[in-house]
């Protein structure tokens, strides 16, 4: 069996639902999601949940782009055998965005990694705290600004 | 009055057997867990930021890095993942030699694992037969790369190179021995009464919590759950190959280890079907000295031994990418640790840990 990428008739259900807050590039093969609008964004992926059936957060990333952070959501549905992208663009001053424990007891790890790496912050996360990187650790090393000392010793 | 009340203990971070450097800080009442909190990191490499000042190529060799007792199935996903966002198609060949070479892998992975839990469990002997065994798959991989761990065998487009006869000789001669080996381990571990007793009914962990914690892999089956990326979203040439999913029932130590025994067998099976298999052909694809895959993302996930590894690149169209983010099994895993031992055992924890079966090297990244 293959798993098929999110349908285009759930996509045109979705933004009937939510006909402002989301957007996907109709030309592309396999839209991703866009989230625009932050307030509404714990609804849709609630409804992604429950009523689309993605029982699977199997990852999140974050992206930094010149002006902007994108947080990425990998979901997957084991019961309909399908995936889908979800991207979040977040400003640069405030990249902070609601946590997704709540919904997927999974995402804890994955969103304590993105702040640790990347400096997102999931509010209302249970316990966001540095996972990786020692907790005096300054700066997020995976943001394209972030400078490695040059000599040895400087690091940390 | 006597009162009680309850203690840390820092167990760690260097752990006692060949997981890697993990530290489980434990909240005791007597000897009962009340609370284990995995603190990772003592390995953090920054391979994803590495891989970000390199060329698709270049990274090969990182994913080598990540889970390194079973390197093949890193750069199998890796590759997998890249081949589909620059729609690169690989020969037919190439997908079977990738396929042995991912089960055995697999294969010397579950050694490991069983050689690891017997020292955990404190019965060393049990230990020195699968690291024996699994002596035999690396050497296979020697003769066939020249590296016993990191081999980058598996390469964007195809294989690095083809099987001589030697090796399809040695493959031969370590299945038709594999059968023995199973008896000799299960003679000494799977028979014996004081194993039987640390694993059988400790760490249980039902079939909801397993789905709802994002665990997978041979963790995830042993709780019940039928979920195999081989099988449920199959990949390479798997669906040309018979072979099952070994379930447990209960999701205690037990049928974690049982499943992964198991699972040695199917893997055989496998490697068998494709070795008498293998179609005539290229090794690998026609791809470009210089890689640039079109402006685009891809989330490509594939099944390890301990689950399903995924690589998340965002390529900007040049020939470094501009993000990857990888989906580590272990990782993830081991937010079961917490359940695994509330209630137990100081001594069941190390047990719960070897059975959650993390390689630290991709834990930390």
């Amino acid at each position: 069996m293959k798993r098929r990428y999110m349908g285009r008739d759930k996509l045109y259900t979705l933004k009937k639902d939510f006909p402002t807050d989301i957007d996907f590039d109709d030309a592309a093969e396999n839209p991703s999601l866009i989230i625009r609008s932050l307030p509404y964004f714990p609804k849709i992926m609630h409804s992604l949940n429950t009523q689309h059936k993605f029982d699977m957060l199997s990852n999140i990333t974050a992206v930094d782009y010149d002006d902007y952070f994108e947080v990425v959501y990998d979901l997957t549905s084991r019961i309909n055998s399908e995936e889908l992208m979800v991207k979040v663009p977040l400003a640069k001053a405030s990249p902070a965005l609601e946590t997704m424990t709540a919904l997927w007891p999974e995402a804890d790890f994955h969103e304590r990694e993105q702040y640790d790496l990347m400096g997102i912050i999931f509010l209302h996360h249970p316990n966001l705290q540095r996972i990786l990187l020692p907790d005096d650790f300054i700066g997020y090393p995976l943001q394209k600004s972030y400078r490695q000392a040059e000599k040895e010793g400087e690091n940390g | 009055m006597i009162k009680t009340e309850t203690y840390q203990l820092s167990m760690g971070p260097v752990h006692p057997s060949t997981h890697g450097v993990l530290q489980v800080l434990l909240t005791l009442d007597g000897e009962k867990v009340v609370d284990s909190v995995p603190c990772m990191g003592y390995l953090h490499r920054g391979i994803e930021k590495l891989m970000e000042a390199r060329t698709y190529f270049q990274c090969l060799p990182y994913t080598d890095r990540l889970d390194y007792v079973s390197a093949m199935n890193n750069n199998f996903s890796y590759c997998h993942a890249v081949e589909k966002l620059a729609a690169i198609d690989i020969p037919e060949k190439a997908q079977y030699l990738r396929v042995i070479m991912a089960e055995l892998n697999r294969i010397a992975s579950h050694m490991i694992f069983i050689g690891s839990l017997a020292v955990d469990i404190g019965a060393t002997t049990g230990m020195i037969y699968p690291f024996r065994d699994r002596e035999r798959i690396l050497d296979i991989f020697n003769e066939l790369c020249g590296a016993r761990m990191t081999y980058s065998y598996i390469r964007i487009g195809g294989v690095r190179s083809d099987l001589s006869s030697a090796i399809v000789d040695m493959i031969n001669k370590f299945l038709a021995d594999l059968p023995s080996m199973l008896d000799e381990y299960n003679n000494l571990l799977t028979g014996n009464e004081i194993f039987q007793h640390r694993l059988k009914g400790t760490s249980l962990l039902s079939g909801e919590q397993a789905r709802r914690l994002g665990i997978t892999g041979p963790m995830l089956r042993a709780s019940g759950i039928d979920y195999d990326l081989r099988k449920d979203n199959t990949y390479s040439s798997y669906d040309n190959f018979e072979f099952s999913v070994p379930l447990g029932k209960n999701g205690d130590n037990w049928d974690r280890y049982i499943v992964r025994v198991k699972e040695i067998s199917e893997s055989a099976k496998i490697i068998r079907q494709a070795l008498d298999g293998i179609p005539d052909g290229q090794i690998t694809a026609k791809v470009p000295k210089v890689l640039r895959p079109p402006k685009g993302e891809i989330y490509d996930t594939t099944e390890g031994p301990r689950g399903e590894v995924g690589y998340h690149i965002v390529s900007d169209g040049s020939a470094k990418p501009y993000r990857i983010h990888i989906r580590r099994p272990s990782f993830i895993n081991l937010q079961a640790l917490n359940i695994l031992c509330k209630g137990y055992l100081v001594g069941d924890v190390v047990v719960a840990m070897s059975t959650i079966d993390p390689i630290l090297g991709e834990v930390d990244c």
